[in-house]
């Protein structure tokens, strides 16, 4: 029997990897963006299972919200990933350090 | 159902839609020479919308449309008003900047109308959806506007900053709000409080009460969650910079209030004021220590930001409605003391010259006497000197901070203005008694509207430090109902 513990465990965990994918990741911004995805689908899969399971469809009618503005950030963010390899050729997080202090 | 009364407690964002739209097939017809139409044109826009705002005010405590996902009350008037204030005051000083560098499109007009929106439909929000989908209006306009100048590198690194670290935010603010959601079975910020009560998951709750928080905080740029605003505010185009400075502050006042009120009072409100508390003195010190040995000054003002949040998280830790209050009278304060700022550099910038290091401004006593004196009205406020505007608001929110009784958080506040005031002081020192640098000419845009407007909102500071009875008495009223 799957519970609502099981579908809130499995949304933490997605969480954490999102978020340790974020930090962790030093190598390409390509793998933060599908961090930042992972993350939003995570809060998803929540918002269904209490919604699910509490008998109210206003979650599920957040989670169609939180998808649509997910596919937009993901364009602002492509488009803002193309002007920064146009700019300095490079997409390694670890050259991204012009500004500091 | 949809009812006409609700169209019309919607008419001022309504109406921005529509003529933002309208603005941006105009501005694709037009010849680049002549895009002072779509200048003005915004302007009357946004003054059009304030107009809007402030006829179709209900009466008393405010409305309700749309089945309570939208609240119009005294607080989302004030801050709509002063977030299309600060937009107008945006575009004028944006022109020369713009137009020096060659990125005077229409889309600049565009983004931060729509941005603007974002802030009123975030500000009116009854819903935990309205204020995502407010959130994201704003931030994702404020990602293009940072990334604007399309060809400079350092423009381009602080957008992917921005993106990566308020995408995170977002993300914790969506976690949080599902947890809330989880506990107590709504999305309605009027019913979350009953909902609290009842609970039979506190744990989830007081998870997703720290997860908002952490949003919130992301959005403030409070210390540790600031790391995004320095490099935002440095590399990105200084036009840009004016509205995150001045009209997102706004927002994330209105949103915090909104979010938190919803918890309060109860069991719930101890937590959440220890959080806020802990985030303010983090803000107030790392702000203003750092500050001291930034040689650029847009970088330094963000670590004044920094430190100015935490003084407005004084004002939040309180509340009750006098500490609101204070809070919205200090956003409201600092949106105006940083326009002021940030349009002087605007105003001392010309093409192939930022003007955005301390020392760009060496002497500018001896080439420009109006300018440095507007400067030194903006940096006096910021440091909090009697009598200017920026003084009264930090009174209101270390009293709001004594009244809840933290006294110990009042001493930190007033140290670290202390300190603060060294930075802002040095300023004026370059201004007043250094030699200006040889070779290096220091004259203001030539443009008018610039000029009189700056002067205007300059004074304004001194102004409202003198008469500042009937703006907080106006702020106070709009939490007591």
């Amino acid at each position: 029997m799957i519970t609502l513990a099981h579908f809130i465990i499995l949304g933490a965990v997605l969480f954490c990897i999102a978020v340790a994918g974020v930090f962790i990741n030093r190598k390409n911004v390509i793998v933060l963006l599908m961090s930042i995805e992972l993350m939003l689908l995570a809060v998803n899969i929540n918002f269904v299972a209490f919604s699910r399971f509490g008998g109210d469809v206003a979650g599920q009618i957040f989670v169609f919200f939180i998808l649509t503005v997910a596919a937009a950030e993901t364009a602002i963010g492509l488009a803002i990933l193309t002007l920064l390899f146009r700019n300095r050729g490079t997409i390694n997080i670890a050259d991204i350090d012009s500004m500091k202090g | 159902m949809l009812s006409w009364n609700d169209i019309l407690i919607l008419l001022p964002e309504l109406y921005l839609v529509a003529a933002v739209c309208v603005l941006l097939l105009m501005d694709a017809f037009i010849r680049p020479e002549q895009r002072n139409a779509t200048h003005w044109l915004a302007i009357a826009i946004t003054v059009i919308t304030a107009f809007l705002v402030v006829m179709g005010q209900p009466a008393g405590s405010g409305a309700v449309a749309f089945g309570g996902m939208f609240i119009r009350d005294t607080v989302s008037e004030i801050l709509n008003l002063f977030t299309l204030i600060t937009v107008i005051l945006v575009f004028v000083y944006a022109r020369p900047y713009l137009r020096d560098r060659k990125i005077w499109f229409g889309e600049f007009y565009v983004l931060t109308l729509f941005a603007a929106l974002g802030v009123m439909l975030l500000v009116s929000a009854g819903n935990l959806i309205m204020i995502y989908l407010g959130l994201e209006l704003l931030t994702l306009s404020s990602y293009a506007l940072v990334a604007f100048h399309r060809d400079s590198r350092l423009a381009s690194e602080s957008a992917i900053k921005y993106f990566v670290l308020g995408a995170l935010a977002s993300g914790s603010l969506l976690y949080g709000m599902s947890m809330v959601y989880g506990a107590t079975g709504t999305l309605d910020l009027m019913q979350l409080h009953a909902g609290a009560l009842q609970t039979g998951m506190p744990n989830l709750l007081r998870f997703g009460l720290i997860f908002m928080i952490v949003g919130i905080a992301f959005k403030l740029g409070a210390a540790p969650f600031h790391m995004w605003l320095p490099d935002v505010y440095q590399g990105a185009p200084t036009a840009s910079v004016t509205f995150v400075a001045s009209a997102s502050k706004l927002a994330a006042f209105g949103m915090a209030y909104r979010l938190l009120s919803a918890f309060g009072p109860g069991d719930l409100l101890h937590q959440w004021q220890l959080m806020l508390a802990v985030l303010a003195v983090l803000s107030l010190v790392i702000g203003n220590l750092v500050a001291i040995v930034q040689s650029n000054l847009k970088r330094m003002l963000a670590y004044s930001t920094i430190a100015h949040m935490g003084y407005l998280l004084l004002g939040l830790v309180n509340a009750t409605p006098s500490g609101y209050a204070a809070a919205l009278f200090y956003a409201i304060s600092y949106a105006l003391m940083s326009t002021v700022a940030f349009g002087v550099i605007l105003a001392m910038s010309r093409a192939g010259f930022e003007c955005e290091e301390i020392d760009d401004f060496k002497g500018l006593n001896e080439r420009s006497r109006w300018m440095a004196f507007l400067m030194m009205l903006a940096m006096f406020s910021l440091a909090g000197v009697p009598p200017l505007f920026g003084f009264f608001a930090k009174l209101l929110v270390l009293k709001a901070a004594i009244d809840a009784g933290m006294l110990w958080l009042a001493i930190v506040a007033i140290v670290a203005a202390i300190v603060g005031l060294y930075y802002y002081l040095r300023v004026v020192k370059v201004m007043y008694f250094d030699k200006p640098n040889e070779g290096v000419e220091l004259r203001p845009q030539a443009d008018a509207p610039l000029r009189w407007v700056l002067s205007l909102n300059a004074l304004a500071l001194l102004g409202l430090g003198l008469y500042w009875g009937p703006l907080i008495s106006w702020c106070q009223q709009a939490f007591a109902g």
